[in-house]
């Protein structure tokens, strides 16, 4: 598998790369109450969210490792060695020219400000802890939009943002939601307004640029009645010999008639453990979609969930994960059915190259009191290799007599028939490979936007090319 | 006039000799017809000339214009221009006909080139024609859900625009009923001039009244044991292969 290897570094090409950085802020290695303190003095925030903090501390330190059905590996995370908060100040700014020109650099080779220029409502770029620039289109912000980091929600929207925030994912839901709750920087506050359908996404782009660092990012999202919104995240990182924390915690709310779009292309180098917890709250007659891929990390855990909380609300996750050689994706889905006549459908594909794991864990809970609800779960996984691996947790709860259920799921492996056919067209053993697996997650491909489906083609390409032998 | 060349060709696949000294001479302008009865070693020889895996070449050669392409990959004999008609075709879930044969294309082009559109929808729906295709057909993906029928008309779909310069037709006529033969013998038959080579392996004499062969072998035991012209074939129709056996050889599988 050495061509493997060398095709992973190619492919890590784009975001593996780091400028120095002078940071103003750094709350040193290690999380006790010393270090929330010196994030909420340095972020001057109230003394609620200090609270919060320090109680989601507490949380942190009490909940056990999930080690007992997930995976060993998370204990080679060693907390202590970890820096909390790095930043070069605390507000972001408006334009790019005043980004400073050794963070905008960065941003500029992953091609964030033209990405804006082309097709996006708004852009937050994240550097470590902080934004570094966040913008929103002038005729969206005049449609009563805001989008913001949590740090700004949560100080100049209080009244809207302390409604929501923790509510939908509580601070104790699992141990990483606890340390974002106690550690949580940075991230997007998006209010949409009732009725206003923002037609172009809304894009943040995570980058973490420190060796030893944890990011912890917040992001709340709501939408209000009748309103819509797409919103998508990309995110990289140098390749350190060190392990890298990631541990977001997104929480949206589409209230009634409300949808809301989250889309993530997750491309973290692969010392990255990428731990995130993501949850949506859907309302009467509300949508909210995730479209979660999964390329990067060393270790990625999560479920994206829907709780359907009004009638007729809907739930969809939209999942395709990529586990190359030494790298763990494990990804599914929460679908938590609150109401009558709700439906929430599950489609999640992986592809397993060389040693790389994919498992998909899912969780559809219907209770007896309910009728009218439907789940549809569907999980593919395709092997590239005899040592790939792949798993799958299905957990299907469907209670009472006026509900249905569908689940289908099915291993494949790309045959040698199958590329000796493709080969004998003249395709090399690797685009052939690569047509395989493009042609397994087609479907799923044509759910994302353009330019992200573009990327994402291109990316497993990379990632394909070097997998054969 | 270009030539591919079989010379004493011996393959094994594990320990079992299939191919034992066969040799050919195919030219370009040529359609050769090889028959033979089942398990004579007819599929193995098209396999082993586009370079199949499975099979180990334990003498003679393979030469395409004079040159030997044994130790070639199978898509370098491809992009050569060696073309084969499988079978029993792959599928291909989720990849378009369209988009295969657009890849397939693609990679014949120098770096940096890229394939034109317009000309290629302009091409590919002229030999969809030919074939007598939906102009929907090419829009799913390759050979999944397909009848025998499909699947050969897609195989020679491929052929017509892939323009090799030697195809092997490996049995296109099993599963055919007698009007997809006549569909996929004038798609043949259109393809043949003087810069095609064929190498038609067939069963039964059927295909060779709508494909007329130049020359016919006969195929036994992993060896041509006799070559002619078409009226062979019409022997082996009216008295079976009985007469070309070897009573010592023992029937090889394929």
């Amino acid at each position: 598998m050495s061509d493997t290897q060398t095709q992973l570094e190619i492919d890590r090409e784009k975001g593996n790369f780091r400028y120095d950085v002078d940071y103003e802020f750094d709350a040193g290695t290690g999380l006790t109450e010393k270090t929330i303190d010196y994030i909420c003095d340095v972020k001057g925030e109230p003394d609620w969210i200090r609270e919060f903090r320090k109680d989601a501390l507490r949380k942190f330190h009490e909940k056990p490792m999930p080690t007992h059905w997930a995976s060993k590996d998370l204990e080679n995370i060693v907390f202590d060695n970890i820096r909390y908060y790095l930043s070069q100040g605390q507000k972001p700014k408006r334009s790019w020219d005043e980004v400073p020109e050794d963070v905008k650099r960065t941003f500029e080779r992953l091609g964030i400000p033209e990405q804006e220029r082309k097709f996006l409502a708004g852009v937050e770029a994240q550097f470590d802890s902080e934004a570094a620039y966040s913008n929103i289109k002038e005729a969206v912000g005049k449609q009563g939009v805001i989008f913001v980091g949590s740090t700004e929600g949560l100080k100049e929207h209080p009244e809207i943002f302390r409604k929501w925030f923790g509510k939908v994912i509580p601070t104790g839901d699992n141990k990483f939601s606890a340390l974002n709750s106690a550690a949580f920087s940075g991230g997007s506050f998006i209010y949409v307004p009732p009725g206003v359908k923002v037609s172009h996404p809304l894009q943040a782009y995570f980058r973490i640029n420190a060796e030893n660092f944890g990011q912890f990012e917040r992001t709340l999202i709501i939408a209000d009645e009748g309103a819509e919104v797409t919103y998508m995240e990309g995110c990289t990182a140098p390749k350190f010999d060190t392990a890298t924390l990631h541990s977001a915690v997104v929480e949206l709310v589409a209230l009634k008639g409300a949808k809301i779009q989250y889309i993530t292309v997750q491309n973290w180098s692969n010392n990255v453990f990428n731990l995130v917890t993501k949850r949506g709250l859907a309302m009467e007659d509300a949508e909210v979609k995730w479209i979660d891929c999964n390329i990067g990390s060393r270790l990625t855990m999560k479920y994206p969930g829907v709780v359907m909380k009004g009638r007729r609300a809907r739930g969809e996750v939209i999942s395709i994960a990529l586990a190359g050689d030494g790298q763990h994706q494990d990804t599914g889905a929460k679908m938590i059915h609150a109401a009558d006549d709700t439906t929430s459908n599950i489609v999640s594909k992986s592809i397993s190259v060389g040693t790389g794991r994919a498992t998909y864990r899912g969780m559809v809970n219907v209770p007896r009191h309910l009728k009218g609800c439907k789940n549809n779960t569907e999980c593919d996984a395709l092997l590239i290799n005899t040592n790939s691996r792949t798993d799958t947790y299905p957990a299907i709860t469907v209670r009472g007599t006026g509900n249905a259920c569908q689940h289908e799921a099915s291993v494949s492996q790309v045959s040698e028939e199958q590329i000796f056919y493709m080969q004998q067209r003249g395709l090399t053993e690797g685009q052939a490979m690569s047509l395989s697996v493009n042609g397994f997650i087609n479907d799923l491909v044509r759910e994302f936007p353009m330019e992200y489906s573009v990327e994402l083609k291109r990316l497993i390409d990379l990632e394909m090319e070097g997998s054969v032998g | 006039m270009k030539h591919l060349k079989i010379d004493n060709l011996h393959v094994s696949i594990g320990d079992r000799e299939i191919l034992r000294g066969l040799s050919l001479d195919l030219p370009t302008g040529q359609v050769h017809a090889i028959m033979g009865p089942n398990g004579s070693g007819k599929s193995t020889l098209a396999k082993v000339i586009a370079g199949h895996p499975d099979y180990t070449v334990t003498s003679g050669d393979v030469l395409f214009d004079g040159e030997s392409i044994l130790e070639m990959e199978p898509d370098v004999r491809a992009r050569k221009g060696i073309f084969l008609a499988f079978q029993y075709p792959s599928e291909i879930p989720g990849v378009t006909i369209a988009n295969f044969l657009r890849a397939a294309l693609q990679a014949r082009l120098p770096e940096g080139e890229e394939l034109e559109a317009t000309e290629y929808y302009a091409k590919l729906y002229e030999k969809m024609d030919l074939l007598e295709m939906p102009r929907t057909f090419t829009s799913r993906p390759v050979n999944e859900g397909f009848s025998g029928g499909e699947k050969k008309r897609c195989e020679i779909l491929q052929m017509a625009m892939l323009q090799p310069t030697f195809a092997l037709l490996d049995e296109t006529d099993s599963g055919l009923d007698i009007d997809a033969l006549k569909i996929v013998s004038h798609g043949v038959n259109s393809l043949r001039g003087p810069d095609t080579g064929m190498l038609v392996i067939t069963h039964y004499q059927r295909l060779l009244d709508y494909i007329v062969p130049d020359v016919v072998h006969v195929m036994v035991n992993g060896r041509i044991v006799e070559s002619g012209t078409k009226e062979l074939a019409l022997k082996l129709e009216a008295e079976g292969y009985d007469w070309a056996n070897e009573p010592e050889a023992e029937a090889v599988g394929a």
